[in-house]
C-alpha cells in the first residue's frame, strides 16, 4: 500500500477522535476512538448499582452496560476478579481507569460529564448537605434496607426457616430509626433533601428504600411526606426509567428460583451467610 | 462567632476532624463532648446534632454532621493543600473510593474489636463469646488485607506520593482495636511502614496527641463508671454480639 496522505480530527465535544491513518485501511475508512464512554458493571439487583445506572440516564453519559450476574456467582470468577479484587458491583471503568463504590462513581461521572449542578452542587454549604447525607446513608437507611431485603427474600432460602423473629423486629426498628432522621433532618418539609432540586443524595436515598419495597414491606405505608418525596423523585427521574431500573428488585420473589435453577444455592450460601450474620 | 468543632478523642471519626483542623491552621473552639457520660443526649447537643453522634461542626448558622462531610468541607472553605482532598478527577475518586468502603469495612470492623475486647467485658461485664470474638478479629483482618492489597498496593499513602483524607481517615480508624492492646501493626509490615509515613505526614506530636486517650484506653477503663453504660447494654450487645 503506498503511504496516502492522512487526516486527523478532533470532534470536540462528543470527545471523538477521528483518524484515517495508513493501516490498510480502504481509502476513506477511518478508525474511530470513542475516549468519552465509560464501561459500568451492574446488577440492577443491587441498590448502588441503580443509583449509578439511573444518574448515567438520566444525565446522559455515555456509557457500556456490562452486566455481572450476582445471582450466577459472576461476581466470583476469574474475569470479574481481574476488574475488582473487592468482588463486589457497581464498578466503574474508564480506559485503565478502574474504580468502585458507587458514591465515588457518581461524583466522579458528576466532574467528568459536567452534569448539571445540582447533582452535587459547587456551593460549598449546599455540597456539604449532599456529602453529609451520602456518609450517613452507609450505616443507617443502607444498612437496615439491606437486612430486611436479605431476611425477607434470602434467608428462608439458605436455612429453611424464616429469619427468627427478635432479628427481624431488630431490623424493622432500625429501619424505622433511619426513616425518621430521614424525614426530620435530612427532607423535613423540603421538596428534595437539598431543596428544590433533586441531587446524588436523593437518588441513592430512593435506590436503598425500594430494597425493603422489593421483598413486599411498603416502607411508605404510613409516612405520607416520604411518599410524596418518592413521588417527586419519581416524575424527576421520569417514571418509566424508574421503573425500568426496579424492574428486577420487584421481581425479587423470583430469585430464590432464579439461585437454584442456576445451582448456585450451595455456593452462595456460606458467602451470604457471612455477609448477613 | 467562631468554628466550633463537637469533639471526644474516643471517637475516631472526631479524631480525624480534629488532626485535620489542627494540621492545617483552622481556628476553632474545642467544644468537648464526653460520650460516656452521655453529654451526647442532653437536650442541648440534640440541638447541634439530632443525630447525637461526634463530631459535628458549627460554622457560624451552619450545622453538619459526620466527619468526612466536614472535612470535606473544611478542606474548600480554608483552601487546605491539595494533596488532602486533590483537585485531579482521579485521585479524588481514590480518596472518594476509600472513603465509601471504610463505613462498612475497617471502620465497622475495628468499633466492634475495641467494643468486643474491651468495653463490653471491662465496662458492662459481660462476656463475650469466643465465637464471636473471633469472627471479629477475623473480619478486621480482612479490612486490613484489603487495605494492603488493594488500596495502598506499592503507593506510599492511598492517593499516591501525598497523604490524603483517606490515610487520615484510615488511620484514626485503625487506632481503635490497637486502642483495646490488639496487636494491629507488629504483625504487618507494609501497614506498619505506612502508619510511620502518616504519623510522620501529620507530625508526630499531634498524632500522638490526638491518640492519648484511645491508647490510655486500657487504663482508663479500670478506673470508669460502668454505670453511665448500662442503660445502654442491651442496645451495645445487639449492636456488638
Amino acid at each position: 500500500m503506498s503511504a496516502e496522505s492522512h487526516s486527523l480530527y478532533f470532534q470536540n465535544g462528543e470527545g471523538f477522535l477521528s483518524a484515517s491513518i495508513n493501516m490498510g485501511l480502504p481509502e476513506g475508512q477511518t478508525l474511530q476512538l470513542d475516549t468519552m464512554t465509560v464501561e459500568l458493571f451492574l446488577d440492577l439487583h443491587s441498590q448502588p448499582c441503580r443509583a449509578v445506572y439511573l444518574f448515567a440516564k438520566k444525565a446522559n453519559i455515555p456509557f457500556e452496560y456490562k452486566k455481572v450476574d450476582l445471582a450466577s456467582g459472576e461476581q466470583y470468577g476469574e474475569e470479574f476478579g481481574q476488574i475488582s479484587m473487592v468482588r463486589k458491583v457497581p464498578v466503574l471503568k474508564d480506559g485503565d481507569f478502574i474504580l468502585t463504590e458507587s458514591i465515588a462513581i457518581l461524583m466522579y461521572l458528576a466532574e467528568k460529564f459536567s452534569t448539571p449542578d445540582h447533582w452535587y452542587p459547587a456551593e460549598p454549604q449546599k455540597r456539604a448537605r449532599v456529602n453529609e447525607y451520602l456518609s450517613w446513608q452507609h450505616k443507617a437507611i443502607r444498612e437496615s434496607g439491606s437486612k430486611i431485603f436479605w431476611f425477607r427474600a434470602m434467608v428462608p432460602l439458605l436455612t429453611g426457616a424464616p429469619v427468627d423473629q427478635e432479628r427481624m423486629d431488630s431490623a424493622v426498628e432500625d429501619l424505622t430509626s433511619s426513616l425518621t432522621i430521614f424525614e426530620e433532618k435530612f427532607l423535613q418539609k423540603r421538596s428534595f433533601i437539598l431543596g428544590q432540586d433533586i441531587s446524588l443524595a436523593d437518588l441513592v436515598a430512593i435506590v436503598e428504600l425500594m430494597q425493603p419495597v422489593g421483598t413486599g414491606l411498603d416502607v411508605f405505608e404510613g409516612r405520607p411526606l416520604l411518599g410524596e418525596w418518592r413521588d417527586r423523585v419519581k416524575k424527576e427521574l421520569g417514571e418509566s426509567l424508574f421503573d425500568e431500573a426496579h424492574h428486577v428488585i420487584m421481581n425479587a420473589h423470583t430469585l430464590p428460583q432464579e439461585l437454584e435453577d442456576k445451582g448456585m444455592l450451595e455456593f452462595l450460601k456460606p458467602r451470604l451467610k457471612k455477609l448477613f450474620n | 462567632m467562631a468554628l466550633e468543632l463537637y469533639l471526644d478523642l474516643f471517637s475516631q471519626p472526631a479524631r480525624s476532624v480534629y488532626i485535620f483542623a489542627k494540621i492545617n491552621n483552622i481556628k476553632f473552639d474545642f467544644k468537648k463532648i464526653t460520650l460516656f457520660a452521655g453529654e451526647q443526649y442532653g437536650e442541648e447537643y440534640g440541638k447541634i446534632n439530632m443525630m447525637r453522634k461526634v463530631p459535628a461542626m458549627r460554622d457560624g448558622e451552619f450545622h453538619l454532621a459526620e466527619s468526612i462531610a466536614i472535612m470535606m468541607y473544611l478542606s474548600e472553605k480554608f483552601q487546605t493543600p491539595d494533596h488532602w482532598y486533590p483537585t485531579d478527577i482521579q485521585k479524588r475518586a481514590r480518596v472518594n473510593e476509600y472513603l465509601s468502603w471504610q463505613h462498612t469495612a475497617v471502620r465497622m470492623h475495628g468499633t466492634r474489636v475495641f467494643w468486643l475486647r474491651l468495653m463490653i467485658p471491662k465496662m458492662l461485664g459481660e462476656e463475650v463469646p469466643k465465637d464471636k470474638m473471633a469472627a471479629a478479629l477475623e473480619d478486621l483482618d480482612g479490612s486490613l488485607q484489603l487495605i494492603e492489597e488493594k488500596f495502598l498496593q506499592d503507593r506510599p499513602f492511598i492517593a499516591g506520593d501525598d497523604i490524603s483524607l483517606a490515610d487520615l481517615v484510615a488511620i484514626v480508624e485503625i487506632m481503635q482495636p490497637v486502642g483495646s492492646g490488639l496487636v494491629v501493626f507488629e504483625k504487618r509490615p507494609k501497614l506498619s511502614g505506612w502508619r510511620n509515613r502518616v504519623r510522620a505526614a501529620i507530625g508526630p506530636e499531634l498524632f500522638d496527641e490526638a491518640h492519648q486517650i484511645i491508647l490510655s484506653a486500657q487504663e482508663m477503663v479500670k478506673s470508669m463508671d460502668g454505670s453511665t453504660l448500662q442503660p445502654f447494654k442491651p442496645k451495645i450487645l445487639r449492636l456488638f454480639l
